[in-house]
């Protein structure tokens, strides 16, 4: 039965969310499930406001009656009483108590919550890895999630012509999803060399899935006529109150653009993606350790701190399929801990993460950023938009103050000291520095009210008074 | 910040110099301050004095050629100190008269007057004390660019290196430092150490209690220009200074900076070298904030972040020769003041390598003063 001490909170409501939540509550384990977005799946399974009356949205979605069931299954969880859906907060900070755990969320509208746990489990997800490049403050520059979340949630703008560009797995349905949406696609420029997968064929050719669904997509793009350059990459985008172009070059073998192959495409749309980074801050906070990757886990997912677990792309990103599996490892994990008895994790489920993830780290190691792509950025341009830090600034940190890690180089030029606290510009302000990335530990996951952060705990849940 | 202005004067006196550091330039507590430079929370005392040399020397700094003072946003802004209660108001406006027959610049303010400096205060404080010598640069650039400027006098620079002993010769003079990176010989170290000064101290055999005082600071967004003015404090902020507990202790300060956050202060715990976080302690931090500037309510604090003071048992620095190990020369030990104290120390450890008069008397910051062993210390 369940005793209302056994309590789970799982914060994020998307695939690797909604997996451990459902796992848990089907085992009676009471369930506070806590997420920022207004609608439960997460960016994956990001859904149409229902306003806008979408007639098809599945038509935007792969997975689609996977979603349905997941959907359907916490609707019954939901009505039943198990599951405590909380959405529209977020969670600045959880408190580690001598016993259980307190979490602290604020509304869009600054509405303090506190929430009591005997359990939590980070799947905080990720978001766009940015990388600065000369014109990518222009109004039209997009991430390629960004574009995406437009697309799914949204439902965009035809008749825009787009570049999408970078390198990885998201660029193939962002490109057909824009298509599709009725954009013209002037071309698609990825900087991996798609005869990089040979090296990985065989971890590729275990998932014959996704290599059908990636011939899919790239079957549509023939179809629309958009022309794909691999081994190329942006080097600037052009405009004054638009982007009204870009600028493209091959790469050579070491990753720096080959001079004199530039070439000027005319666009009004970018939309730029390098991959993603985890949500690691309430995680860290919680003294949990993190990588730049990745929190770490164990093969239950449970993280170092005792009572916390991280799944899904906060433990390393690797996709919905594979969230949606260590979300189902880590609420059996969850179960065996708050009521004493064996974990059952299901070698089925086991079995997909290790392969998933092998195709995750095979996917990473083809698609990484130009090697150089830090040269192309001048001087002038922005890095930290924040603060309004150059890369030129960056560079007389490092060659005139002394400055040769991200830390040092972010207390001598402010970068990565605004709203933001690096999370858009750290990788791009490390690139152009030269440092490795560094885990930065932001105790407050989201800015919070000094009057909020002045009350003092509250033993008891609910609203804050 | 300290061994960076050490470095300066020195090598501005004419001195070969090295600067070794084991992380990067302002990797320790200087890059965890707030940049203080600060007269109003001294009492009169050799601190005083060496805090009133100090901010002589960053105003000469500041104002040399070449935009010093700019590039460190060194803001002569002042300080201003308040009480809550006509009590608190009468052992300041003593404390205050002190100082001044110490050579300080204070003012008096009645209640009244309070919101002429500072129009968001909280109504219903019973007055303050105006301190304009009080100053503000921002730590790590200060220390860049001292870093920076005794380059220019020849000062060799090494970051990323760690000093793993300190060479003597056979009659116990010291005569250079041994470093993961190699030795480096010269016929005096200075130990500018900051919280590890008493490591480093024990690599040359001398006992030099230095000890950790953990702090944390709140940063608010950035917010416009001249909410608040002056580096706020309340009354019992000096008094936290000189204590000598262990247990936590608040008191607030409030300060903004060129960029826009706003800084909120001062907690004091002595728990080692602990790291992690203490939502409680930024709690008190943020209600204490809140009632000097109601109008911080609305504020959203975007970090926190910690640092480790390093204090000595009197709460006086260690400045000048060892006599315990010639050739080793002390610059550590500054608790919360190191920046604002830091050109003076400089100054003084320069003259001290070089044989000159030093501008103060150099007896109340002995590094001998303290009991040769824990025992005696309690």
């Amino acid at each position: 039965m369940t005793s209302p001490t056994n309590r789970l909170a799982v914060v994020g409501a998307g695939p690797a969310g909604l997996a451990a939540a459902l796992t848990a509550a089907h085992h009676n384990i009471a369930v506070t499930l806590i997420d920022s977005a207004p609608q439960p799946g997460g960016q994956f399974y990001r859904q149409p406001a229902a306003a806008l009356g979408a007639r098809r949205p599945q038509a935007l979605h792969h997975a689609w009656r996977t979603w349905a069931r997941l959907r359907d299954r916490l609707d019954a969880h939901v009505a039943a009483g198990r599951i405590r859906h909380l959405p529209g907060r977020h969670v600045w900070f959880v408190e580690l108590l001598d016993r259980g755990f307190i979490l602290r969320t604020l509304t869009a509208d600054d509405e303090p919550e506190v929430f009591a746990a005997d359990a939590v489990l980070l799947a905080t997800g990720a978001y766009e890895k940015v990388l600065p490049f000369p014109g990518w403050t222009l109004p039209g520059v997009v991430t390629a999630g960004g574009a995406q979340a437009m697309l799914k949630g949204g439902l965009v703008l035809p008749g825009r012509m787009a570049v999408v560009a970078g390198s990885g797995p998201l660029l193939l349905p962002v490109a057909t999803g824009l298509a599709a949406a009725g954009a013209r696609l002037a071309a698609l420029i990825e900087a991996a060399d798609p005869r990089a997968y040979g090296r990985h064929a065989r971890t590729l050719a275990a998932h014959p899935g996704k290599l059908a669904e990636a011939a899919g997509y790239a079957g549509r793009l023939l179809r629309h006529r958009v022309p794909v350059l691999t081994r190329h990459t942006v080097v600037a985008a052009h405009g004054t109150d638009r982007v009204e172009a870009v600028t493209v070059a091959a790469l050579d073998a070491d990753g720096r653009a080959r001079p004199k192959t530039e070439r000027r495409i005319a666009c009004d749309t970018l939309a730029v993606g390098h991959g993603l980074l985890p949500h690691t801050d309430l995680a860290g906070a919680l003294g949990c350790r993190t990588d730049p990757a990745r929190v770490v886990v164990d093969a239950q997912q449970r993280t170092d701190v005792p009572g916390v677990w991280a799944a899904g792309e906060a433990a390393g990103v690797g996709g919905a399929a594979l969230a949606l599996a260590e979300g189902e490892i880590a609420g059996r994990s969850v179960v065996a801990h708050l009521t004493g008895e064996r974990p059952r994790i299901r070698s089925t489920a086991a079995t997909s993460r290790t392969a998933l993830r092998k195709f995750a780290a095979a996917l990473d190691a083809v698609h990484t950023p130009p090697a150089h792509w830090a040269e192309q950025v001048a001087d002038d341009t922005l890095v930290c938009r924040c603060e309004d830090v150059t890369a030129g600034a960056v560079r007389h940190a490092v060659t005139e103050l002394g400055a040769a890690d991200l830390r040092t180089v972010k207390l001598l030029t402010r970068a990565g000291m605004g709203w933001c606290q690096g999370r858009v510009c750290g990788p791009g302000v490390a690139g152009v520095a030269g440092c490795p990335p560094e885990t930065v530990r932001r105790p407050f996951a989201r800015p919070v009210p000094l009057s909020v952060l002045a009350r003092t705990p509250s033993p008891t849940e609910g609203r804050q008074e | 910040m300290v061994g960076a202005a050490c470095a300066l004067y020195a090598s501005r006196a004419g001195l070969r110099t090295v600067l070794v550091e084991r992380g990067p330039v302002a990797g320790g507590t200087t890059g965890a301050g707030e940049g203080n430079l600060l007269v109003s929370d001294k009492e009169p005392g050799p601190e005083l004095q060496l805090a009133l040399l100090s901010l002589r020397l960053w105003r000469e700094l500041a104002a040399e050629p070449g935009g010093f003072g700019a590039a460190v946003e060194y803001r002569a802004k002042g300080g201003l100190v308040v009480a809550a209660h006509p009590s608190d108001l009468d052992a300041l406006s003593a404390f205050a008269g002190k100082q001044r027959s110490a050579g300080v610049e204070t003012g008096l303010l009645a209640a009244s007057q309070l919101a002429d400096l500072e129009p968001h205060l909280a109504p219903g404080l019973a007055g303050g004390v105006h301190y304009p010598e009080d100053s503000q640069v921002m730590p790590a650039l200060a220390a860049a660019h001292c870093v920076r400027q005794a380059r220019r006098y020849g000062t060799e620079l090494r970051t990323g290196t760690a000093v793993t002993s300190i060479l003597r010769d056979p009659g116990g003079r010291v005569r250079g430092v041994r470093t993961d990176k190699g030795d480096i010989h010269a016929p005096a170290v200075v130990n500018a150490a900051g919280v590890r000064g008493g490591d480093l101290a024990a690599l040359a055999g001398v006992r030099l209690p230095v000890r950790p005082r953990r702090g944390f600071v709140l940063v608010t967004e950035p917010l416009p220009p001249r909410v608040v003015r002056h580096k706020v404090y309340a009354a019992d902020y000096v008094a936290d200074v000189a204590s000598d507990s262990a247990a936590l202790q608040t008191s607030p300060v409030v300060e903004a900076t060129d960029a826009g956050p706003v800084l909120i202060g001062a907690s004091r715990e002595r728990v080692g070298f602990d790291r992690t976080f203490s939502l409680s302690v930024t709690q008190v931090l943020a209600e204490r904030a809140i009632a000097l500037f109601p109008v911080l309510g609305r504020v959203s604090a975007i970090r926190a972040y910690l640092g480790f003071r390093p204090y000595l048992p009197d709460h006086l620095p260690a400045i000048g020769p060892d006599p315990r190990a010639p050739g080793l020369f002390h610059a550590c030990g500054h608790e919360g003041a190191g920046i604002g104290l830091a050109t003076g120390t400089g100054q003084l450890i320069a003259q001290a390598l070089t044989g000159a008069t030093p501008d103060l008397d150099l007896a109340p910051f002995r590094p001998d003063r303290f009991p040769a062993s824990e025992e005696g210390a309690r």
